[in-house]
C-alpha cells in the first residue's frame, strides 16, 4: 500500500515564526491517523499543507502521490473539514449539498441525502441557524459525499458538547469502515482520538515527536518506577521519554522494543493519554548543566 | 462554480438591476420631453439670435437633474469596487468559508476566474447601461451646458459615453486585489475607495490632457472668450476678464490653458489685485481709458468699440485645448487604459491568490 502522506523536511514559516519545521513523516494508507499536540504546535499548519491550502516554505509533501491542491483531480481525492467547520451561513442545507454536487465530479448524492436524513437535518434550513453539532455533521457529510480517498479533519469536535462529539466520531468511524478511506484528524484532546484512531502522530513545538501505529506505540512504552537512578545507567535500548525524580525514587517513561528484566523496576503500561502527555512533557536537554557537572 | 457564484451574488445583482430598471424607466419617460423642449427652444431662438439666453435658461431649469445623474454615473463604479470587489475574497476569509470552497474539486484559479468573469460582467454591464442611458438623456443639456460643465469638462466627461464601463471594471478588480492583499473587509473597502478616488482624480488632471496632443491656438477677443471688461473711471489700464474655459469657434472644447498675449506675443502676467468672476483670469491692458475708444468719460462706455481697438492693437487669447470632436477618441483611449489596468490587476490577483493566500 502506498503512503497517503509523505513529507520530507517539510517546514512552514509565517513571518519569522516557524509554524512547522523539519517534518519528515510517512503515513501509510488505510489508517485513521490522530494528530495530537498542544495548541499552537503546528497541527493545523500540517493539515493545511496536506490539503494544499498552504505552500511549504521548505521541503516538500506529497499526498496520495501528488502535490496537494495542484489540480482538480488531486483536490477531488482529498477531503478537508476545517476547524470550526466553516459553512455559508446564508445558504440552506440543501444548497450546500448542491454546492458539493456542482463542485465535485465524484459527488455521491445518495450518500449525502441519506446522511442528512440520518442526522436529522432539514434540507430547507439555513445553515446559520444550525447548532454546532449539526454544522459539524453537515461539514462531515460534504467531506464524505465528495468520496475522497483521504479525509482530513482539523479539530472537528473541538467546539462540540460531549454528546455531539460522540455522535460525530461515531459517524466518522462508520463512514470510514464503509468507504475504506484513510482519515487524518487532529485534536488536542487525547480521549477523542483514543476512540477512533489506530495511528498516532505527536506534534510538539512545531516538530514531530513521535509517529506510529497506536498498538505498537502502546506496547513499546513503559513506565518504570523504582529507586533513584540516573538516566545514563539505563540500558542503551531504552529511550527515555520523560523522567521524574524525587529524593529516593525515579519514574521514567521509556520506549523500547526489548523486554525489561531489571527487577528493581516496577513496570506499568501506559494509557494513550499518559503516553501523549509524556511526549509533550519532555523538556529540552539542558547542556549547560551537564557541562558544569563534568567539570566538577 | 457558476451556480455558486450566482447563488452568492444574486441578491445584490437583483437589487442593482432593479435600481437600473427604475433609473432607465424614469429617463426613458422624461428624455423625449426634454429633447422636444430643447428642439422647440432652438427653433425659437435661431432667428433672433437669442440662443445664448435660451441655453442658459434651459440648463438652469434642469441643472439639478443633470448634476444628480452625472454624480450617479461617477459613483456607480466606486460602489462596485467597494461592495462587489473588496468583499469578494475577504468575506470568504473572514467567515473561513475559503477553506470550504477551495477544498472542493475546483482550483482557486478557476474559482477566481468564474467569480471575476460573472461579477465583472455584471459590473461593466451595469455601468455601461447607466452611462449610456444618462448620456442619451443628457444630450440636450450637454449641448446647452455652461463651459465648466460641458461634455468635455473633466467631471462630465467621466460620466458620459463608455468610460464608466472601464471605470467599473477597474474598480471591481481593484477591490478584489486590495481584498486579497488586506484580507479584511472594512480596511479593504476603505483602501479601495481611497485608491480609486486618487486614480479618478489623477486621470483628468494629469493623464487625460495628454492622451492626444492638445491644440494650441490664438484668438481675437470677443464675447465668447471675454467675460467682461472693466473700464476704470479714474483712468488706468483696462481690465479684461478672460475666460479660462472657452475659446471662440470651438464650442464645447476642453480648455487646458488660457492666457492673454500682448502685441509682441508675450504673456501678460496677472496683477496683484486681479480678481474677477469665477473661471476667468483678470489681465490689465495698458490702453488709455481717458481718451480714445476705451474712455468711458467721453460718453456711455462702449465695450464693443473698445474690443475692436484692443484687437486692432494685437492683444490675443492664447489657449491650448481639446476640441469637442475628440470626445469619442478620448473616450476610447481612456477606456482602453482602464482596461489595461484591469488586466494588470487581474493577473496580479491570480498570482497572489495562488501563491500567498491561505
Amino acid at each position: 500500500m502506498t503512503a497517503v502522506l509523505e513529507a520530507r523536511s517539510l517546514g512552514k514559516k509565517f513571518g519569522r515564526h516557524w509554524a512547522l519545521r523539519d517534518c519528515t513523516i510517512d503515513i501509510p494508507a488505510g489508517h485513521v491517523v490522530g494528530l495530537v499536540g498542544p495548541n499552537g504546535a503546528g497541527k493545523t499548519t500540517l493539515l493545511k499543507l496536506a490539503c494544499g491550502q498552504l505552500e511549504p516554505t521548505t521541503g516538500d509533501v506529497t499526498v496520495l502521490g501528488g502535490r496537494p491542491g495542484s489540480t482538480p483531480a488531486q483536490l477531488a481525492r482529498v477531503g478537508f473539514v476545517a476547524q470550526d467547520t466553516p459553512l455559508y451561513a446564508g445558504l440552506t442545507v440543501a444548497e450546500h449539498l448542491r454546492l458539493g454536487a456542482r463542485l465535485n465530479p465524484r459527488w455521491d448524492a445518495a450518500l449525502a441525502r441519506e446522511r442528512i436524513a440520518q442526522v436529522g437535518l432539514v434540507p430547507t434550513q439555513r445553515v446559520g441557524k444550525l447548532s454546532g453539532g449539526q454544522r459539524a455533521q453537515l461539514a462531515l457529510t460534504l467531506g464524505l459525499a465528495k468520496r475522497p480517498e483521504l479525509l482530513i479533519l482539523d479539530e472537528p469536535v473541538a467546539s462540540l458538547d460531549p454528546l455531539a462529539r460522540r455522535e460525530f466520531l461515531q459517524a466518522l468511524m462508520e463512514a470510514t469502515a464503509e468507504h475504506r478511506l484513510s482519515v487524518l484528524l487532529s485534536s488536542h484532546l487525547v480521549s477523542d482520538l483514543e476512540r477512533v484512531c489506530d495511528y498516532l502522530i505527536v506534534l510538539v513545538d512545531s516538530r514531530v515527536r513521535i509517529a506510529g501505529e497506536l498498538d505498537r506505540l502502546l506496547a513499546s512504552h513503559h513506565r518504570l518506577t523504582g529507586p533513584r537512578r540516573d538516566p545514563d545507567r539505563l540500558p542503551a535500548d531504552q529511550h527515555v521519554v520523560s523522567a521524574r525524580h524525587t529524593e529516593r525514587q525515579s519514574t521514567y517513561v521509556i520506549r523500547t522494543d526489548a523486554p525489561i528484566h531489571d527487577p528493581a523496576w516496577t513496570v506499568t503500561a501506559l494509557s494513550l493519554e499518559d503516553l501523549v502527555l509524556a511526549h509533550m512533557d519532555r523538556r529540552p536537554e539542558q547542556p549547560r548543566r551537564d557541562v558544569l557537572e563534568v567539570r566538577r | 462554480m457558476t451556480w455558486l457564484t450566482w447563488r452568492q451574488f444574486r441578491g445584490s445583482a437583483a437589487m442593482t438591476a432593479a435600481a437600473l430598471v427604475v433609473l432607465t424607466a424614469v429617463l426613458a419617460l422624461t428624455g423625449p420631453g426634454l429633447a422636444d423642449r430643447y428642439a422647440a427652444g432652438i427653433a425659437g431662438c435661431v432667428n433672433d439670435g437669442t440662443c445664448h439666453e435660451f441655453f442658459d435658461r434651459f440648463f438652469d431649469d434642469h441643472q439639478l437633474a443633470f448634476l444628480a445623474l452625472t454624480l450617479v454615473v461617477l459613483i456607480l463604479p466606486a460602489l462596485v469596487g467597494l461592495f462587489w470587489g473588496a468583499p469578494l475574497v475577504t468575506r470568504e476569509l473572514e467567515a473561513g468559508t475559503h477553506l470550504l470552497v477551495w477544498n472542493q474539486s475546483v482550483t482557486r484559479r478557476r474559482w477566481l476566474a468564474v467569480k471575476l468573469a460573472i461579477i465583472g460582467l455584471m459590473a461593466t454591464a451595469a455601468a455601461g447601461v447607466c452611462g449610456l442611458v444618462v448620456t442619451w438623456w443628457s444630450g440636450p443639456l450637454d449641448r446647452s451646458a455652461i463651459p465648466e460643465l460641458a461634455q468635455m469638462s473633466p467631471l462630465v466627461f467621466s460620466a458620459r459615453g463608455i468610460a464608466p464601463i472601464g471605470y467599473a471594471a477597474f474598480a471591481f478588480v481593484l477591490g478584489v486585489t486590495v481584498g486579497i492583499l488586506v484580507r479584511r473587509t472594512l480596511p479593504a473597502m476603505v483602501l479601495t475607495l481611497a485608491v480609486f478616488a486618487a486614480v479618478q482624480i489623477a486621470m483628468p488632471l494629469l493623464v487625460r490632457p495628454h492622451l492626444m496632443p492638445p491644440v494650441t491656438g490664438t484668438f481675437q477677443l470677443n464675447r465668447e472668450n471675454v467675460d467682461a471688461f472693466h473700464l476704470p473711471r479714474g483712468g488706468g489700464p483696462v481690465e479684461v476678464f478672460l475666460r479660462t474655459s472657452a475659446v471662440p469657434g470651438h464650442p464645447g472644447a476642453w480648455v487646458l490653458t488660457s492666457e492673454l498675449l500682448d502685441p509682441s506675443g508675450r504673456t501678460i502676467a496677472g496683477t496683484e489685485r486681479s480678481s474677477g468672476p469665477s473661471a476667468t483670469i483678470a489681465r490689465a491692458i495698458p490702453v488709455s481709458t481717458t481718451s480714445g475708444p476705451c474712455a468711458p468719460a467721453t460718453g456711455p462706455p462702449n465695450a464693443n468699440v473698445c474690443v475692436v481697438e484692443i484687437n486692432r492693437l494685437g492683444y490675443r487669447q492664447q489657449a491650448t485645448y481639446q476640441p469637442l470632436e475628440r470626445f469619442w477618441p478620448l473616450q476610447w483611449i481612456e477606456t482602453g487604459i482602464y482596461a489595461l489596468l484591469t488586466l494588470g490587476l487581474t493577473w496580479f490577483s491570480f498570482r497572489w491568490l495562488r501563491r500567498r493566500l491561505s
